[in-house]
């Protein structure tokens, strides 16, 4: 049975890992200015050119 | 009077107020003043014109146009140091507070600054705190360029001495959002790993499997003990060394208990330990703190009054100009300030005419003349046009700066403590007796091994963490939703104090009022047009607000502009006018004799006849005879202005004539009138005013909220802000707030029900350990839907807005 504790290491492992992504993305900044950053997301891959309207 | 129906008339195409006329354009755009027009030059380019296809109508109105020299200032090395944050002369940062930023369009041109001014490297918008970060090679470009460019765009930065970046602010939030992440994790992980042994049936799951998932599990629950509920055990433990019991401490003990009992049973065999309940409850228990704290980070609360000032004033040395910081004006010096500026110190008017608007200090509306050789106070504002003074006193020892420094005991406002700490007071107690009452019992029994077993369970069970759940959830969605309605509180402290306010006091000039509209009425003979014509011909070349109001008011354009005329500064004008000798002014100036003389009247004499009377009125908010029937019900009122009691009779009719209503109340008048009604026990008062005059009574009363015009960056020092546009609502606001203490009252009673249905299952032993695991996280869960579900609800029942302005 002792497959079911290997298991249980990877899961917790890989739950691990994304904690410490989670930690990572505070610790850069992404959650200090929440609706700047949605907004952001949206203008990124605006050209030049005059945007027309819908 | 405009004739002009409202569906007509055309928006302007930058900021959507109305056009006044029709001559303002560029292409097939229509503005509202120059300002906007040239703002909108300068954005229209290819390159951003994405601004204006974001949003419809993204800007503000740009009717004040700046002095050019207005921020020369900043090209003082020693004065630009305090903004400048790091120069290596290759690059610096700065980092400016916009107020005006607003939308998502502003955010977009904010960021795309590099396309106005190549000297700047980048611009990143910090939305929740109006901020904008700035980086530029300080060889293309200057730190007054872009803040020049800023205003220009109509982004005057706020700048001002001594004020920190609220982006020095972000490290507490970041250190909650690792809590709320651990705590998580290790919830759901622990939850998982306790499954096998709820779902193992009676026979139980293999021994050695047993183990180890227990100490990963106990592994798991050290970090959420030690670090994500650290928070919880300094609270209770700053609460203890204060003699005083706080909601933190029985959730502390009961932290420590749960553990304790669960490290023990794991360890001794006899049972799994409840480590999944305790990380779940400092999880949600974390989640509800953020929700409360969820303060809005742009506002600040705490304003000192030299915010207000500009960063530095024009002093005139021989001749010459220089940039001084106001803290270091020295007695005697000459300075310059222009039309729009306050007076950032008491000094001696020397030369220009002088037309201060006091309004900001003692809450007259209407600008005073003042002779050469008088003395102007700080926090006068300049209305006409330039002046020069002499400082008479430096900064620190202007009458203003001790208006504010006046200590108002501060004690009504750190004295009352929180409703949920009495509650959990009470409680606390009642579960410590019960668990006494349990464990001596089956001592006396004969039974202690039962009795450490009883008692602990019994602390477990009764842990307030439901009662701080709802709580702060419930306040955390109401101060939501009250910022959704231009209502802004400190802290929910003051939510709680303001469910005991039982009287409320109003500052009128700027409060109920607004601040620079006027209205106008006529007495005396009918005027007919030539009559008219001859009145704005005169009123034309005076600058003076009550002028200017008559001129609009007669809505006349003069067909010749008087050439024949003399001004005397604070008494009024004269001149010829096809051979009649007309006078508009002042009582005396007119020679009506028997018309008392007051600053809100305007007499007008034609060849030495009196002919009538211009009353000039404030203009009153809309909706305000409705707030105060409904505030009456509750409430006592009262009104305290600074102002003449020429509006006596207005305001009686509104209030009601038992209301107190009075007049000529200087600042120490309005905190004395607060502190009478101290003397009373019961007394919780509500104080709403909007100028500096206002400080020291809001600081008095148990709650001062300040009512500010647009921009809610600058309002005083307060425990709360209410947009003025939305103070008609008040009574909603405070029905909602009451609404609120009962939502909490209620989740209360239904997480004591669940734990008490709980703690009687668990004694008989019929309750599966599965579906008690499954239970705990769900009994919180329903707790947090059905506060704010109700608080929701509550809201929609009040008519409050629910909806974020932009979506």
């Amino acid at each position: 049975m002792s497959v079911i504790i290997l298991l249980l290491l990877i899961s917790l492992l890989l739950a691990g890992g994304f904690l410490v992504a989670f930690f990572w993305s505070v610790s850069d900044g992404q959650f200090d200015d929440a609706y700047g950053s949605a907004r952001r997301l949206l203008y990124k891959d605006e050209s030049d050119k005059p945007e027309t309207k819908e | 009077m405009s004739s002009t129906p409202f569906t007509t008339r055309l928006r302007c195409d930058h900021c959507g107020e109305f056009c006044p006329d029709a001559d303002i354009y560029l292409g097939d755009k229509m503005f509202c003043c120059e300002g906007c027009r040239s703002v909108y030059q300068i954005l229209s380019t290819p390159e951003l014109c994405s601004y204006y296809s974001i949003n419809a109508h993204p800007g503000r109105p740009q009717r004040e146009p700046f002095r050019s020299d207005k921020f020369a200032y900043l090209d003082d090395p020693a004065i630009a140091a305090k903004v400048i944050q790091f120069t290596n002369g290759v690059q610096t940062h700065i980092t400016l507070f916009l107020p005006q930023i607003h939308c998502s369009s502003c955010l977009w041109l904010l960021e795309h600054l590099t396309r106005i001014d190549a000297g700047i490297i980048s611009s990143t918008v910090s939305f929740d705190t109006k901020e904008v970060f700035i980086t530029f090679r300080p060889t293309t470009t200057s730190l007054r360029q872009i803040v020049e460019m800023l205003a220009r765009i109509g982004y005057e930065p706020h700048l001002s001495p001594g004020e920190l970046s609220m982006n020095r602010q972000v490290e507490p939030r970041r250190k909650h959002w690792y809590k709320i992440g651990l705590a998580g994790f290790c919830f759901s992980n622990i939850m998982m790993l306790s499954l096998p042994e709820y779902l193992a049936g009676p026979e139980g799951i293999e021994p050695d499997i047993s183990h180890f998932i227990s100490i990963i599990k106990i592994l798991l629950a050290i970090p959420v003990i030690t670090y994500a509920a650290s928070g919880f055990f300094i609270q209770a433990w700053k609460g203890l060394r204060e003699r005083y019991l706080n909601i933190d401490a029985p959730i502390a003990l009961a932290l420590v208990i749960t553990f304790g009992r669960s490290i023990y049973e794991i360890w001794s065999g006899t049972g799994a330990g409840y480590l999944d309940s305790l990380s779940g409850i400092v999880f949600f228990m974390l989640i509800g703190r953020w929700l409360q704290d969820l303060t809005y980070r742009a506002i600040s609360f705490d304003r000192d009054f030299k915010s207000f000032f500009p960063m530095a004033v024009q002093v005139i040395k021989k001749e010459k100009i220089e940039q001084v910081t106001i803290e270091n004006l020295k007695v005697n010096d000459i300075i310059q300030i222009h039309h729009g500026e306050l007076v950032p110190v008491d000094a001696l008017l020397s030369k220009g005419d002088a037309q201060i608007d006091y309004s900001f200090v003692t809450g007259e509306s209407i600008p005073v003349p003042i002779d050469k050789g008088m003395i102007v106070y700080a926090g006068g504002k300049q209305t006409s046009g330039r002046i020069e003074l002499i400082v008479v006193k430096e900064a620190s020892q202007s009458y203003l700066t001790q208006l504010w420094n006046r200590d108002a005991t501060e004690q009504h406002k750190t004295g009352a403590h929180p409703f949920i700490d009495s509650l959990s007071r009470y409680f606390t107690y009642i579960i410590f007796g019960i668990g006494v009452i349990a464990a001596s019992y089956w001592w006396f029994h004969g039974r202690p091994d039962l009795m450490w077993n009883a008692m602990t369970t019994i602390l477990i069970v009764a842990c307030p963490c439901a009662l701080l759940l709802s709580a702060n959830f419930t306040t955390g969605n109401i101060l939501r939703i009250l910022s959704l309605n231009k209502f802004y509180l400190k802290n929910a402290r003051v939510l709680e104090m303001l469910t005991r306010v039982n009287a409320i006091l109003f500052d009128k000039t700027g409060t109920l009022t607004y601040k620079s509209k006027m209205q106008v009425s006529y007495e005396g003979i009918p005027l007919n047009e030539r009559m008219k014509n001859d009145l704005v011909q005169l009123l034309v070349h005076s600058n003076h607000p009550l002028s200017k109001a008559i001129y609009h008011f007669l809505n006349v354009q003069p067909d010749h502009v008087a050439e024949h005329f003399k001004m005397s500064p604070g008494e009024g004008i004269e001149g010829w006018i096809d051979e009649h000798h007309i006078k508009i002014g002042s009582p005396q100036f007119v020679g009506a004799k028997e018309i008392k003389n007051k600053s809100t009247l305007s007499c007008i004499s034609v060849d030495q006849i009196f002919i009538g009377t211009f009353t000039i009125h404030p203009e009153y908010r809309l909706g305000l005879s409705r707030m105060f029937n409904q505030l009456k019900e509750r409430y006592t009122l009262a009104l305290l202005s600074g102002d003449q009691d020429s509006e006596k009779e207005t305001l009686a009719n509104q209030m009601g004539r038992d209301c107190d209503i009075r007049f000529n109340q200087r600042p120490e008048d309005k905190m004395h009138y607060i502190q009478e009604l101290q003397q009373d026990p019961n007394a919780r008062i509500l104080m709403l005013g909007d100028g500096l005059n206002d400080v020291p009574a809001l600081h008095q009363s148990h709650v001062g909220i300040a009512v500010s015009d647009g921009d809610n960056a600058f309002a005083p020092a307060a425990d709360g802000i209410i947009e003025a546009s939305h103070i008609s609502i008040l009574d909603r606001i405070l029905s909602y707030i009451r609404a609120g203490k009962k939502i909490i009252l209620l989740s209360f009673g239904i997480s004591i029900l669940y734990n008490v249905a709980g703690l009687y299952f668990a004694v008989q032993g019929t309750l599966s350990p599965m579906i008690a695991a499954i239970l705990m996280p769900m009994s919180s869960i329903t707790i947090i839907l059905i506060t704010f579900g109700l608080s929701n609800y509550m809201a929609r029942r009040y008519h409050l807005n629910l909806n974020h302005p932009e979506s």
